[in-house]
């Protein structure tokens, strides 16, 4: 439908009667008619005062408890639990992380998460981009075949147990490669990146071709250049995914304290607190405190595991959000 | 072997004519549609108008729509010289032998840690143990599921009771498993409905706002706690509400409780939290997609609702919303799916003894009994159970979306 334009034309010609506008006469309109649409009404004031309270809120409500756990880190531990600490630290102190920063399972954590979640995103990264690229091949003869294959996956899985005793049956329980082969293949991402390479003109490969060069060679110097906003993309959702899995950490290395996470550390902190929350005295919180984790090595712990994500992720923003428009609407 | 190639080669070629043909008839179709179109529009249009006006005009717009016909028909000319040169030549197949390498590795990938798990169903109808393996194991036929669902307590429900409600309840109240389907359903239900609205609200508020960098301020703000863990987020919803949390200070600052409440104890409450913070974490994460689709309105759209005189809401109401439908029903079908597993997480880090009954789910159980009973086969069964709803959910949605002439996955 092309004909938009001429639409309002034809519209006002007739209702007015008239001859056909000029292209002049039709802006004043739709300025007008635009003019009177933003003009302020009791209504339209009300809106615009309950969506910036609504949005203001909104932000109040997301920001502040994670605000509110930087100030109880940087508080003093025993002042801290009296509670009552809102924006802003009472008695200063970097006491919690010297001890979070202390705590044995926590330094290998983070050097197993830092690991993990650089090799992880690397190999996952180069996987999935291989795949993509021979799923978006157009002349490839197998390639619908293939689609369907990886597309399955995405909706039939073994389930939880008999994926547990695959891995113990390969030897990938109770080591660090738990964490990086089992996941290197997902379905979305690569459905993402095959969106991606089918977008770009075929001509590239044509003339490449052309010049001799093999499929190989199109995929390193032709193809893979192009797609770096979205490998941008891919590389953050795995990167996120991998800093903050913790279930696999719990289920496949729980008696490997080498192989330990910093989310699953954090997970052993916070829960002991939360699962005594429950109990009937649960009122008396600020008693139980001092025997569980202190809330501000809680806070401490929290901070150093988020601080790193918080930090990367605003200057990302228009890969992700490509990404997701991409995967979202298209796959 | 060449053979073989030849005979695909014809196909493949055959195939290529096939679309060509589709296509120039998709294109003839095309524009007699964008004539009958144009001509039904003036028609209605020059209703009251003068006859001379009204031929004048449809003569104009036949024309239009002949030079569009002339340059579609030029364009599938084109194409038709692309797409046989797309024909695959014998050099092409030598060519794809590392495409056909590269891929026979991932399926290979893809058949041990995908499919092969698949074959691990049958421990459901075994009474599996380790030391026999998957070959030796006693078959038991259905008797894991008997045990999971205890159907007869269901059938006594019904013979003493006589309802087949209360029979249910009583159902619910007594087997676990049971109660965590419930559990699953609801809260996953819960989850789905909040999260949904929340994301098409927040959105479409958020497009409201004209102020560009405050409305850049919010989105930024808004997507941290997507990054956050789970862990994390559980963390910070239960110091929220626990006695000394902020929550507490507001509702005694507003005399609304004496004592500070703990929201933990209380069954009732559960549902609510984690349906809380569900949308806390994903609100401004899932708004993306809907701000894009916004984004991609046709502005002349806007522009003709305000020359009807539609205002803010009405332009909401009968411009971005019906435009951002189908993206809202293709995620809606997506998640239709996940609905079984957005429990999890939340409910294993905040459940506890006092609300156990309603915060186990599925998942939970199979953890439970799987690994941590190491009922093997009970677990199984569990998942089994969970993966076949997930699919008929799907199914069904997808075609009930696909009935409503909406768009669906497949």
């Amino acid at each position: 439908m092309k004909i938009k334009k001429d639409d309002f034309a034809l519209n006002y010609t007739n209702s007015h009667g008239g001859e056909r506008l000029s292209d002049e006469e039709l802006k004043t309109i739709k300025r007008l008619a635009h003019k009177n649409s933003r003009k302020m009404d009791g209504w339209g004031w009300a809106f615009v005062i309950c969506n910036t309270i609504f949005l203001i809120l909104f932000t109040i409500v997301t920001l502040y408890p994670v605000w509110n756990t930087v100030a109880y880190s940087f508080n003093d531990g025993l002042d801290a639990v009296r509670g009552g600490i809102y924006l802003w630290p009472r008695k200063f102190s970097l006491e919690s992380y010297n001890k979070v920063l202390n705590i044995q399972g926590f330094m290998v954590g983070a050097k197993i998460t830092v690991l993990r979640t650089l090799l992880g995103t690397l190999t996952s990264l180069i996987a999935n981009a291989l795949l993509a690229f021979i799923m978006s091949r157009k002349r490839f003869l197998f390639r619908s075949s293939l689609s369907l294959f990886w597309i399955i996956t995405m909706y039939v899985n073994g389930g939880m147990i008999p994926v547990m005793l695959l891995f113990r049956y390969l030897h990938l329980t109770s080591s660090f490669w738990v964490y990086i082969v089992p996941g290197m293949v997902s379905a979305f991402n690569v459905m993402v990146l095959r969106t991606y390479m089918e977008d770009l003109p075929d001509e590239l490969e044509e003339s490449a071709q052309l010049d001799g060069a093999g499929y190989i060679t199109i995929f390193i110097k032709i193809i893979s250049p192009l797609c770096k906003p979205v490998y941008a993309t891919i590389a953050l959702f795995v990167a996120v995914w991998q800093w903050n899995s913790w279930f696999d950490a719990m289920l496949y290395n729980r008696m490997k304290t080498e192989y330990t996470t910093l989310q699953y550390e954090l997970m052993k902190l916070l829960n002991s607190v939360m699962q005594t929350s429950g109990s009937a005295n649960g009122n008396n919180n600020t008693s139980s405190a001092k025997q569980v984790t202190p809330v501000s090595v809680r806070s401490a712990a929290t901070v150093v595991t988020m601080v790193p994500i918080i930090c990367i992720y605003p200057f990302l923003q228009r890969y992700f959000v490509t990404g997701l428009t991409i995967g979202g609407v298209k796959g | 072997m060449a053979n073989e190639a030849d005979q695909i080669v014809n196909t493949e070629e055959a195939a290529v004519e096939n679309e060509i043909n589709a296509e120039a008839e998709t294109t003839e179709t095309a524009a007699e549609t964008v004539i009958a179109e144009n001509v039904e529009t003036v028609a209605e249009e020059t209703a009251e108008t003068t006859e001379a006006n009204t031929i004048d005009e449809a003569y104009e717009v036949e024309n239009y729509a002949k030079e569009a016909y002339e340059h579609s028909s030029t364009l599938s000319e084109a194409q038709i010289k692309a797409l046989s040169k797309k024909r695959i030549s014998k050099g092409e197949l030598k060519r794809q032998w590392v495409l056909l390498l590269i891929s026979l590795i991932f399926v290979l990938y893809g058949l041990l840690f995908y499919y092969l798990p698949l074959g691990g169903w049958v421990m459901a109808f075994q009474n599996y143990k380790l030391k026999s393996g998957l070959l030796h194991s006693k078959f038991v036929g259905f008797d894991k599921f008997k045990f999971m669902f205890e159907f007869d307590v269901f059938e006594w429900g019904l013979e003493t009771t006589g309802n087949i409600f209360s029979a249910m309840k009583i159902w619910i109240d007594k087997v676990v498993f049971v109660r965590a389907i419930r559990n699953t359903i609801g809260m996953g239900i819960l989850n789905l409905a909040t999260t949904f609205i929340m994301a098409i609200v927040f959105a479409i508020l958020l497009n409201e706002v004209k102020n560009k960098l405050g409305k850049k301020l919010v989105q930024t703000i808004s997507y941290l706690p997507h990054f956050l863990s789970w862990i994390i987020v559980c963390g910070i919803v239960h110091d929220s509400l626990s006695s000394t949390g902020i929550v507490n200070e507001l509702l005694r600052f507003f005399h609304i409780v004496d004592d500070s409440y703990n929201f933990f104890a209380h069954p009732a409450w559960f549902w609510p939290i984690v349906a809380f913070s569900n949308v806390w974490k994903e609100t401004g994460w899932n708004a993306i997609i809907y701000l894009a689709a916004i984004t991609a309105i046709d502005p002349s759209l806007y522009e003709a609702a305000e020359i009807d005189g539609a205002g803010r809401w009405g332009k909401i109401r009968y411009i971005t919303l019906p435009s951002i439908a189908p993206t809202i029903v293709i995620l809606l079908v997506m998640n239709i799916g996940n609905l079984l597993n957005c429990g999890f997480e939340v409910q294993y880090l905040l459940g506890n003894g006092l609300v156990q009954d309603v915060s186990q789910t599925i998942d939970i159980y199979i953890l439970n009994w799987g690994v941590g009973q190491m009922d093997y086969s009970l677990g199984t069964a569990a998942g089994i159970f969970k993966s076949i709803v997930a699919i008929l959910l799907i199914l069904i949605f997808n075609t009930v979306a696909k009935k409503m002439g909406q768009e669906s996955l497949f």
